[in-house]
């Protein structure tokens, strides 16, 4: 089963208590950032607090995912060397527009993998469309590499770029998101919105989860571990929907144990997609307590 | 001789005196003490010119006992003007049983030094006086008491207080005497309320003489040798904070959100139930989410207990507390609420955790939310020593509530900028393990197995539950171990539990 | 390796530590250490920081830390970059020698 990416938080590479700590939040993943958040004077102070965190600290069932610095400018190629050696779940691009950014990287990062011992292909990665050029070519990006687990939306660039600026019904941000999350679905990955930075605004954030979460992505970029749960929340499944699919996946466990060809429920026939989505919903559901498989099997 | 609980206490310090065994060992007929009063005839002045007079008249001596409460916190200006002038008029050997020491008081380190003070008991001691006093400052060990037992030891005569030193923030010239109506308040004077019935000699000290009668007043004329004015008796800053405040550290935010759900699915949470927070961090913070829970399953709470802050205040008013017992207020919508809400009562410090009374009123708390310095795998709690040993907290009514509540809850981060806060052994035992029932960190919870009726209710709560030991294997994954604190043998502070036994020492760092 | 000027990463944050690295003539490395957990972790920590030095070859220095409770990953990653940043401006991280 693939695993929930309904939360990134971001978390600065340069702050050492943040990163030892952030995992307590619950965030599904955990990106540390090396390029924005990050001062030049100490990109390379920042690369090896997080090569060692990532080294020493146990981050549990948590994804570690590290958004490196451009691998053209004089500090990204350190970042992948280091990152990959520390065992780093996934590598962000900080900005993509075309496959060839994913080749360049992928085969750095591959380059290191060989050189170390880690299993090739082991290191994931993960896209960062941030221009109108990379939304255009967001099906090549999302295509372009088995590593790539998913791709996301930074909207603050791309807002500057597209010469408007964030509105709070996010129309402005329509164009793009949609593009990403058809392509993500398309190529078969994750897609993951954008930050939502006004962190007071409680009423706001919701309203814009729920729209992404209508929209059909998969999760949400925080800043702040208080983002967490409303994202987690919103996404939970309603009971409605947990009771539907635990019946289909008892009549799928069902099939099973008979030595069924075909799963059927209620006399009707249950193909695959349909059981994937079940077990997908009750994955959402367990993770924030709205289901247990043993009290089903108690029944 | 080692007590119940594993510690070693030094056979010269217990000299006749019990250890302790348990919570509740202790507990037969006691008689209370008496004072010696002179009496008032109409006529008699109370209003004097000057601390000084008041001291001189009062008749203290070399070697008497000296009290003073700790509602004014780090804005008191009282205790270290009062003993400035003692020390002054060449009056030595001291005993001084303040309910609580701050920072602000290590003006006393020179009049230890001196000889004025030969001997302290408190609940707490924090700043450059307790380093002194954990170095090794003073020939007498110093005797840690919780609020409950000092109001226990005084009604028992164990203090025996010759002159009480009470600071007001009103009082009429007759010495009815008040935490309100003045110009620096502090709300409730529960802790004074106790010295004022039972110590020899009783002295109020205000900066705002109100008009007779001053009533209501917490303490009453009938109490009262002399009442002096003085130009400010603190700072108002240091007293009462405007308004205390929810906290936004997402971590204390975290603890206290599974703190609260572990008393929502612990069974205790029903309406009618009554509880007790702390006033900061993660344990106020506690109220909060518990408001929620309670809004949203229309439980209401039949009374909250202890120091009382705007939170608690604004949950009384909009109809979810029924009553407030208060001991001691930290804000001014506390001061406000205590003068204005007729059920929000104030209450003195036998009425709330004394063991030797005919009830106090922590025997019918259901829930308490408790912070922690260091917890061990017995659940033994400190909250008096740092981990590096040196005294730095209070015993306050930790071992009290723990002790009587149905569910004592203690909220605190594993670790606290790289030291443990679960650790073998702690430096210092101010609540028996046996009183405390459920741990609760940022990465999950720890059930004392004493309770199998808890970890039975609790198996299907959403969060990470852990045995005290692998919450302590997991801190030392993380920080490393720590270097063990060496002390030397010299005892510089005994606790003493609620009771009256001895639960622990402390001794010197070496 | 050789510590050829002075250089300093770190902050006075809590959890963190800050250290300073100086070039030193004689063979030992010298530690002044300031903590907020002196007791409990002194030795710890000088231990961290003397084998990350050694583990890059550097078998001469003088260094001042002063730690905010910094746990151990955090201070081989700044006694790492102090030293880095003290070797002068050419030199490369090698990762065989740090992983």
């Amino acid at each position: 089963m693939e695993r929930l990416r309904r939360t990134m938080m971001f978390v600065p590479g340069s702050n050492p208590s943040m990163v030892s700590d952030a995992y307590i939040y619950g965030a599904d993943s955990l990106m540390f950032d090396l390029e924005d958040a990050v001062a030049i004077n100490e990109k390379d102070s920042a690369r090896l607090l997080v090569y060692n965190a990532i080294k020493t600290i146990d981050y549990g069932n948590t994804e570690v995912v590290v958004r490196i610095n451009e691998l053209h400018g004089p500090y990204g190629r350190d970042d992948v060397e280091a990152m990959v050696r520390a065992g780093v779940d996934v590598i962000r691009l900080p900005k993509t527009e075309r496959k060839e950014d994913i080749y360049e990287v992928e085969a750095a990062i591959e380059e290191v993998e060989r050189k170390i011992g880690r299993e090739i292909g082991s290191t994931k990665m993960m896209a960062a469309v941030e221009s109108p050029i990379g939304v255009i070519n967001a099906y090549e990006i999302a295509t372009s590499s088995k590593r790539l687990i998913g791709i996301a939306l930074g909207a603050e660039d791309y807002v500057t770029n597209m010469k408007t600026k964030r509105y709070a019904n996010g129309l402005e941000l329509l164009g793009a998101r949609t593009q990403i999350v058809i392509a993500a679905r398309a190529a078969g990955i994750y897609a993951l919105d954008t930050v939502y930075s006004d962190i007071d605004n409680e009423e706001g954030f919701k309203n814009e989860v729920e729209l992404i979460k209508q929209l059909g992505f998969d999760g949400k970029s925080v800043i702040n571990p208080r983002q967490i749960k409303p994202v987690c929340d919103i996404f939970a499944p309603t009971a409605e929907e947990i009771k539907k699919s635990a019946n289909i996946r008892r009549a799928a466990q069902d099939a099973q144990k008979h030595g069924l060809g075909v799963i059927s429920l209620n006399g009707k026939m249950i193909d695959k997609p349909i059981v994937d989505r079940a077990n997908r919903v009750l994955q959402l559901a367990t993770a924030v307590g709205l289901y247990k498989e043993e009290m089903q099997n108690e029944k | 001789m080692k007590n119940s609980i594993g510690r070693e206490i030094p056979d010269e310090i217990i000299n006749g005196e019990k250890i302790y065994e348990s919570p509740f060992s202790l507990n037969g007929e006691v008689i209370k003490t008496a004072h010696r009063i002179k009496t008032v005839k109409p006529g008699d002045e109370k209003l004097l010119d000057s601390i000084e007079e008041a001291i001189v008249k009062c008749g203290l001596k070399d070697g008497m006992t000296i009290s003073f409460h700790h509602h004014f916190r780090e804005g008191d200006y009282i205790l270290n003007m009062v003993v400035d002038i003692i020390a002054r008029l060449g009056i030595k050997n001291l005993t001084l049983a303040s309910s609580s020491l701050s920072s602000v008081h290590k003006e006393l380190v020179k009049h230890i030094k001196s000889g004025v003070i030969s001997r302290i008991t408190t609940s707490g001691l924090r700043g450059e006086l307790a380093e002194e006093i954990s170095k090794g400052l003073m020939e007498k060990p110093v005797i840690i008491r919780s609020h409950g037992g000092r109001a226990r030891a005084i009604e028992a005569g164990d203090i025996k207080i010759d002159v009480a030193f009470l600071g007001a923030s009103s009082s009429d010239t007759y010495g009815n005497a008040s935490g309100s109506r003045g110009i620096a308040n502090c709300g409730s004077l529960g802790y004074a309320k106790i010295d004022a019935k039972f110590a020899d000699k009783v002295v109020i000290i205000t900066d705002f003489i109100a008009p007779f009668p001053n009533v209501p007043a917490s303490i009453s004329q009938m109490d009262v040798d002399y009442v002096v004015k003085i130009d400010k008796i603190g700072d108002p800053a240091g007293i009462v904070s405007c308004a205390t405040r929810y906290t936004k550290n997402p971590k204390e935010l975290l603890i206290a959100e599974y703190a609260s759900r572990v008393i929502v699915e612990s069974g205790y949470f029903k309406d009618g139930f009554s509880f007790q927070t702390g006033s900061g961090g993660s344990t106020l913070a506690v109220s909060r989410f518990l408001k929620d829970e309670m809004l949203n399953k229309g439980v209401k709470a039949n009374f909250a207990l202890g120091g009382i802050t705007k939170p608690i205040v604004e949950m009384h008013e909009e109809g979810l507390i029924k009553h407030i017992f208060d001991v001691q207020g930290f804000d001014l919508t506390a001061v406000k609420s205590i003068n204005e809400n007729p059920n929000h009562h104030e209450i003195d410090s036998s009425f709330y955790a004394n063991p030797h009374n005919k009830g106090c009123i922590a025997n019918k708390l259901d829930v308490v939310v408790l912070s922690a310095l260091e917890i061990d795998t017995d659940f033994n709690v400190n909250v008096m020593t740092g981990s590096d040993g040196v005294l730095r907290g209070a015993s306050g009514g930790h071992s009290d509530t723990a002790a009587c509540a149905k569910l004592t809850v203690i909220v605190s981060p594993l670790i606290r900028s790289r030291i443990p806060c679960v650790v073998d052994c702690v430096n210092t035992v101010i609540t028996p393990g046996e009183s405390i029932d459920v741990l609760v960190t940022e990465i999950g919870i720890a059930i004392n197995p004493r309770r199998s009726d808890l970890i039975e209710k609790l198996k299907n709560i959403n969060i990470p539950i852990y045995t005290i030991q692998e919450l302590k294997k997991k801190v030392e994954s993380i920080v490393g171990i720590p270097e063990k604190i060496e002390y030397e043998d010299k005892v510089v502070a005994i606790v003493e539990y609620r009771d009256g036994s001895i639960i622990d020492v402390v001794r010197k760092v070496k | 390796m050789k510590i050829i000027k002075n250089s300093m990463v770190g902050t006075l944050e809590s959890s963190d530590i800050q250290i300073r690295v100086e070039p030193k003539d004689e063979v030992g490395i010298e530690i002044q250490l300031k903590s907020s957990v002196e007791k409990q972790f002194g030795k710890q920590i000088k231990k961290v920081i003397k084998e990350t030095l050694e583990s890059l070859g550097i078998d001469r220095a003088f260094v001042i830390a002063t730690d905010k409770g910094a746990l151990d990953c955090t201070i081989k990653a700044r006694v790492q970059c102090a030293a880095y940043r003290a070797m002068g401006d050419a030199q490369k991280i090698n990762w065989e020698v740090i992983d």
